[in-house]
């Protein structure tokens, strides 16, 4: 493979320079180069050269590297902390429970990478090898690349993933720069879908809503939506009772109005949190809860959608 | 020196006290208890102004949080008129980036320069007027959206300080860190640490669980060398209350000081005054 390209020849992929004045249209822009803000700016002259709209010269090395990938799923909330990288961690436990089945899971929130630690991971270091970055091995058949491996910077495109069946990315909240570029570099390869989390409460439904609204502008197909947090079981009472009530139907209903599959709704058991500090398998470690069940049923009906 | 005098620290002449929100993690209650704090400030005392400016761009949930989901900005000749959360006794100020979004699925997808410019401008551009508090709600993490605002407030900085939040469990104290360590790097003050869903107490039964653990926080801020102002319980009427988004010009101030959450904010509310007067 490619073994000499060393990171620093390949362009940054944020399209704003460091040095950029203020109102930098951006240099993907049509305007690169020739707005007012961009008088006097130091890169003037190559944004009005056009150079830059062209495709980011690393987009096919990227798409070489994930050939040998065959389903790459994203995994999005609007709001921060309704569980995604739980999910994300767990999903990977679930398709990696077939031996024959290869999983990676890909951390890209830049600002709070939580992936090493919900896995257990967090003290492993990424080697250098030869042919890229080695992912860090949770178990045979199961890699991990996280940003929080390699503070401050990564490059996803490095990493050599070997041939594997799943590629899980747990992204940061909201729609910001990091799923902008991520978007960028996977859409090359194809992108199979992207599984929406979110809690009962319209705060963070309308985050979802948001959500929903930037793949269809990107073109990214929603696999569905699962509603995490969705009541909670007294392990003294065992009633169950609804910590975010629903206020405007929960995540059902949203799916209902904007056309998303519902793949399922996960009650809140205090134990989850615990095995994600202390880096264990939720499905493993409580196999008797009904939020592995509900787990469980969301993974086999993903599978379905993708038709594995 | 030229930097002292910017659009912004014209605007912001007459604003006694800026509160900045922090938390390392998403969805541990950055809004909710921004909201909580803002309410309670202006409770605080009969003739206090308080505003309340939402940084979160790609996520803003102030807007429903306060009922005033779906309310416009009016552009004056001096500047953008905020939303008033109380109607027309005018001591809650407004400002997010929902307010500009047409229709509430909308998305922002921005990258760093243009957020930094839409932060300028709601610091420059906003009426806010003569305020004792301004509370800014933050995105979760320290980005763009943070290295804008402690730039665009460079001017004011004397009069800047931050609260951390953040809840128990292990996952989001190491990001509390991160931002502890952000304040450091920038050299901003920290008033204290809030724990907030710390335990939640079954409504049928009253058993407490620790559903993300519990104690995280003060232990952090006893290593950090941070006061601990109090934890708050995953507090059901105080959720439906936020999220209910009804309308309701003082409903939502009464209505929030019957919830459970009211009486211990009050205690967090002393600390952040105390520690504010002691630096």
């Amino acid at each position: 493979m490619i073994a000499v390209q060393s990171p620093a020849s390949v362009p940054d992929p944020r399209t704003i320079p460091s040095n950029a004045p203020e109102h930098c249209p951006g240099t993907e822009s049509e305007l690169a180069g020739k707005s007012d803000a961009c008088a006097g700016c130091e890169n003037q002259e190559t944004c009005a050269s056009g150079a830059t709209k062209l495709p980011d010269p690393s987009l096919p090395f990227i798409k070489k590297r994930m050939s040998s990938v065959k389903r790459k799923i994203l995994v999005l909330s609007g709001k921060g902390g309704v569980g995604k990288s739980t999910f994300t961690a767990q999903l990977g436990w679930a398709f990696a429970a077939d031996d024959s089945t290869q999983t990676g899971i890909m951390d890209v929130d830049i600002c709070g990478p939580s992936i090493p630690t919900i896995l257990g991971i967090a003290s492993e270091q990424v080697h250098s090898s030869s042919s890229g970055w080695s992912p860090v091995y949770v178990q045979d058949n199961m890699a991990v690349m996280s940003v929080g491996f390699m503070l401050p910077s990564s490059r996803d495109a490095d990493v050599d993933w070997g041939d594997l069946d799943y590629l899980l990315v747990d992204t940061p909240p909201g729609t910001s720069d990091e799923h902008l570029s991520i978007v960028q570099y996977l859409k090359e390869s194809g992108i199979d879908g992207a599984v929406l989390i979110t809690t009962p409460q319209e705060v963070a439904l309308q985050d979802v809503r948001r959500e929903i609204d930037f793949c269809r502008k990107v073109g990214i197909r929603v696999i569905g939506l699962v509603e995490n947090m969705s009541g909670f079981v007294c392990p003294n009472c065992k009633n169950e009772s609804q910590i975010f009530k629903p206020s405007t139907g929960g995540g059902k209903q949203l799916a209902k109005e904007t056309g998303v599959e519902f793949l399922g709704a996960v009650p809140l058991d205090p134990r989850i949190g615990m095995s994600a500090d202390y880096g264990v398998s939720f499905l493993d470690e409580y196999p008797d809860s009904p939020a592995t069940t509900a787990y469980l049923d969301i993974i086999d009906k993903i599978k379905d959608i993708l038709h594995d | 020196m030229s930097l002292q005098e910017t659009a912004v620290t014209r605007r912001l002449r007459h604003v006694k006290h800026i509160i900045i929100v922090l938390a390392g993690k998403g969805g541990v209650g950055k809004s909710s208890v921004s909201t909580q704090l803002a309410m309670n400030l202006v409770a605080s005392s009969p003739t206090a102004k308080v505003g309340i400016l939402d940084v979160d761009l790609t996520g803003p949930s102030i807007p429903r949080m306060f009922g005033v989901d779906g309310k416009g900005v009016h552009q004056s000749s001096d500047g953008w008129v905020p939303v008033y959360a109380d109607g027309p006794s005018a001591k809650l100020a407004c400002m997010s980036v929902g307010f500009l979004l047409k229709n509430k699925g909308d998305s922002v997808v921005w990258r760093g320069p243009k957020k930094n410019a839409m932060i300028r401008q709601f610091l420059s551009d906003v009426r806010w007027g003569t305020l004792d508090y301004l509370v800014i709600d933050t995105p979760p993490g320290t980005s763009d959206e943070h290295l804008s605002l402690m730039e665009h407030l460079a001017g004011v900085h004397s009069r800047l300080s931050a609260v951390i939040v953040t809840t128990p469990q292990a996952v989001a104290l190491m990001d509390a860190m991160k931002c502890l360590s952000f304040t450091r790097a920038v050299n901003l003050p920290v008033l204290g640490l809030i724990e907030n869903m710390s335990g939640y107490a079954c409504p049928c039964c009253g058993e407490v669980s620790n559903v993300f653990s519990t104690g995280g926080g003060a232990e952090m801020a006893r290593k950090e060398g941070l006061r601990f102002l109090g934890s708050l319980p995953v507090d059901t009427e105080l959720v439906s209350l936020l999220d209910g988004g009804q309308e309701g010009e003082l409903g939502l101030l009464s209505r929030y000081d019957k919830t459970p959450s009211a009486k211990l904010f009050k205690e967090i509310l002393n600390g952040i005054l105390e520690s504010m007067q002691d630096s």
